[in-house]
């Protein structure tokens, strides 16, 4: 049966085809659809983990206990998920289990571009290295092989442009796996020094065998069209250089990257006048290629940075630019993501735009967007959870220099709390820092699509699940200073942050409403029974053009120029008030829809 | 035969991806090598969005390079402007006639052109369609996308696949005939 599938579709196939029977992720983009998938498939376990590093000890531990486990997440996750990934490495598997990278060559949403195929050196597993759906589906089947047969798990590189591109994949039916016994095995499952050392060894044992088989894998293959230049090249970059040379040169195509088949490489490159490395981001292949004493040009010609896509290898090594149409430069406008009409972070970002004596230390989710202008809020974010750790790094440094011209205040949303800002608040309170913390609760992973979480009150298999209490959370972090409070109103909003200000020692704001595009539980009906079911209208005879309004920032309204008076989209705005509070002449009516 | 190289422009929402969906379904069907790339992420928070289609006998490379479309079709007239740069000096780009203000001009910074369809028709072979006015003419704006894949259909000479059999399968029942007039109208319409 052929399928259209994205990557993240056909790792989801694989997975199942594989024989996979659990499976974890934290969401994040590009990789936040392989879950999302995966959960459709009622003979695997399916689980959306607070954070990266839980996710990866669960796939891990569910490996030991005698199931095949999957486990996925963006690049910048498998960063939390090292810790448990180093080790996992030398205690080595039961059951197959592979851990999906999804990088982002081009930071199409992320903060940064790193290369994940280093920690397959660093942590010394296997890595394999799709260039489209197809292969993503068969190359995870291949893995879990691999893991079981080598005794360790697998990493496995997706990038944004296989991840989140279709194409056509030939399907074939569940393989079931017959789950492996438990047993107690201290020197496989325990890694005390003195077993460690052992393990240590068994891994660099495993490696040596793995080096056949990279020389031998199907997925290491050379394309030879008789040509005196060769491309060896792994991933979409592979794709690439066939669309820009197709057959005028010979190539080497590496599907399993690591360790790379260094037997064949020296065979593929004999005789080659020039040998071309494509791969996207570092130069990884080309340093071990170049250390195995072969001749070959790699990032000195190709760009190191974002993606290798073909027009830019035809800049690079052909000279030649494609003739296009250029519009006026100066008719383009921009068109930024920006904060949704109705979007419950509106009222606070407002609020806090307006100050000058706050140092806002914001975090990763659609919050992200604070530091736009209308708001121009913003100063800082980091990394997941970091709002409120590095909040305090900041406030510590003002305290200790003296400096009270400006106050720290924290900004993160529910499942980033969740995910790794509970850590960050124990930080401030038991050293004693004096910060606002604000968490942004819009009951639901918003960013990434609407994605459950602990506080949802629902799991990825869609079943209903204890709901984890923000509020109580905050005062077991010892919080003594808590108030919650509904976002889309001005004056509490104002008053709140006010308060948290002029406390010494540190304060918690939980806002509480809901994300203007999740889709409503029993739960949210109940507790948001006027929820998105309003509308606002300008009074045009009240109107005064005067544009506060507009430092909402919310799409749903337009200014009429020609007649200097504000407008309402009455098919964008869902009633939420905030630029009603705004005006200064009550010009804007707020009704049921 | 050469790989055809379809982009598809506009602001999240429009309903673009169900668009190439439904175009990528239907080559596959016909037999083609298809890719679709799309760039996802903030996408529903306003932002622009592409999705580009290419097929073919074998495609190897996902995106599309500037200056090398067929057609852009343009959900919304700004975009269009922007992705004149995928477009080869012999391209077609079809426009829907809509406008929908970025930030900047919600926020009084900027002004939305007047003349972005003028711009466009004097640098390449322009079509523009009220795909907007006429999806509400059929009772219902969202099939507004639908139109516009009817007259990539039509420019792209892939009239001979079964589109309303694809409809079908893609779309709830309810939706069918709505979907499939909508198909007709754009198809009619260039």
């Amino acid at each position: 049966m052929k399928l259209l599938l994205t990557g993240n579709e056909a790792i989801a196939r694989g997975a199942w085809e594989a024989g996979v029977k659990f499976a974890t992720a934290y969401p994040g983009t590009p990789s936040t659809e392989i879950l999302e998938n995966v959960a459709t498939y009622k003979e695997i376990v399916s689980e959306w983990a607070p954070n990266e590093k839980v996710a990866l000890e669960a796939a891990a531990g569910a490996s030991i206990g005698g199931v095949r486990s999957l486990c996925a997440m963006k690049h910048v996750g498998v960063n939390v998920a090292t810790d448990p990934l180093f080790t996992f490495a030398y205690l080595g598997v039961n059951a197959g289990s592979v851990l999906v990278t999804a990088d982002e060559p081009g930071m199409h949403s992320s903060q940064n571009e790193q290369d994940n195929r280093n920690y397959a050196r660093h942590a010394k597993v296997c890595m394999f290295e799709p260039s489209d759906s197809q292969e993503a589906k068969d190359m995870l089947k291949e893995a879990y092989a691999v893991s079981e047969a080598y005794d360790m798990p697998v990493l496995f590189r997706m990038t944004t442009r296989v991840c989140h591109s279709k194409s056509i994949v030939d399907c074939s039916d569940r393989v079931e796996v017959m789950d492996k016994p438990y047993e107690k095995d201290i020197r496989k499952y325990c890694p005390l020094p003195a077993f460690a050392r052992g393990m240590q060894v068994k891994l660099a044992d495993n490696f040596k065998r793995l080096e056949d088989y990279s020389n031998n894998s199907p997925f290491n293959y050379i394309e030879d069209n008789g040509a005196d230049i060769g491309i060896i090249g792994s991933g979409v970059a592979y794709r690439y250089a066939k669309e820009v040379f197709g057959k005028t040169v010979s190539y080497l195509k590496i599907g399993f990257s690591y360790p790379l088949p260094m037997e064949k490489i020296a065979a593929f490159a004999k005789g080659k006048k020039t040998l071309y490395i494509f791969e996207e981001n570092d130069p990884i292949m080309e340093t071990e290629i170049k250390a195995a004493g072969i001749d070959c040009i790699g990032k000195e010609k190709l760009p190191a940075m974002g993606e290798l896509t073909p027009d830019r290898v035809r800049k690079a090594l052909l000279n030649e630019e494609a003739q296009i149409i250029e519009p006026n430069p100066e008719m383009v406008l921009p068109r930024p993501p920006a904060l949704c009409a109705g979007c419950p972070h509106r009222g606070v970002f407002y609020e806090l735009g307006r100050r000058k004596d706050l140092m806002i230390f914001s975090d990763i989710g659609c919050y992200s967007l604070g530091l736009m202008p209308p708001y121009n809020a913003t100063d800082a974010m980091i990394c997941m959870g970091a709002s409120i750790s590095a909040g305090h790094g900041v406030q510590k440094a003002f305290d200790i220099k003296g400096d009270h011209s400006k106050k720290v205040v924290s900004i993160l949303g529910d499942s980033t709390f969740f995910h790794s800002g509970i850590t960050s608040l124990m930080d401030v309170t038991y050293n004693k820092s004096n910060t606002l913390t604000i968490i942004l609760d819009n009951r639901i992973t918003g960013m990434t699509g609407h994605q459950q979480n602990p506080g949802t009150g629902y799991d990825l298999m869609g079943e209903a699940a204890p709901m984890i209490d923000i509020e109580a959370m905050v005062k077991a972090c010892g919080v003594k200073n808590l108030i919650s409070i509904d976002p889309n109103n001005l004056t509490i909003v104002e008053e709140a942050i006010e308060w948290g200000l002029n406390i010494e020692g540190p304060a918690v704001i939980i806002t509480r409403w809901p994300c203007v595009l999740k889709k409503f539980s029993a739960q949210d009906n109940k507790e948001f029974p006027t929820a998105f079911k309003m509308v606002a209208t300008v009074d045009v005879e009240k109107c005064i053009g005067c544009k506060k309004c507009l430092k909402s920032g919310c799409p749903a309204l337009a200014f009429d120029r020609a007649n200097k008076k504000s407008g309402i989209l009455k098919e964008t705005c869902v009633g939420c008030g905030v630029c009603a509070q705004i005006c200064p002449k009550q010009a804007i009516n707020v009704e049921v829809r | 035969m050469e790989t055809k190289n379809i982009v598809l422009v506009g602001v999240g929402g429009q309903g673009t991806i169900l668009a190439a969906k439904l175009l990528t379904t239907g080559l596959m069907e016909a037999g083609y090598d298809v890719k679709m790339s799309e760039i996802h992420g903030m996408s529903q928070r306003g932002g622009s969005v592409s999705s580009l289609v290419r097929y073919g006998d074998d495609v190897q490379s996902p995106v599309i390079e500037i200056g090398s479309a067929d057609i852009v079709v343009a959900f919304e007239k700004m975009e269009g402007l922007r992705s004149l740069e995928y477009l080869k000096p012999t391209g077609k780009m079809i426009v829907n006639d809509t406008e929908i203000f970025p930030l900047s001009v919600i926020i009084g910074v900027t002004t939305y052109p007047d003349n972005i369809l003028d711009e466009i028709n004097s640098k390449v072979n322009l079509r523009v369609m009220s795909a907007s006015k006429m999806a509400e003419e059929l009772g219902n704006p969202k099939v507004m996308n639908v139109i516009l894949l009817g007259s990539i259909i039509k420019s792209m000479g892939l009239t001979d696949i079964d589109w309303e059999a694809i409809i079908a399968d893609n779309v709830k029942a309810q939706f069918k005939d709505l979907n499939i007039k909508a198909l007709q109208a754009g198809m009619n319409a260039v």
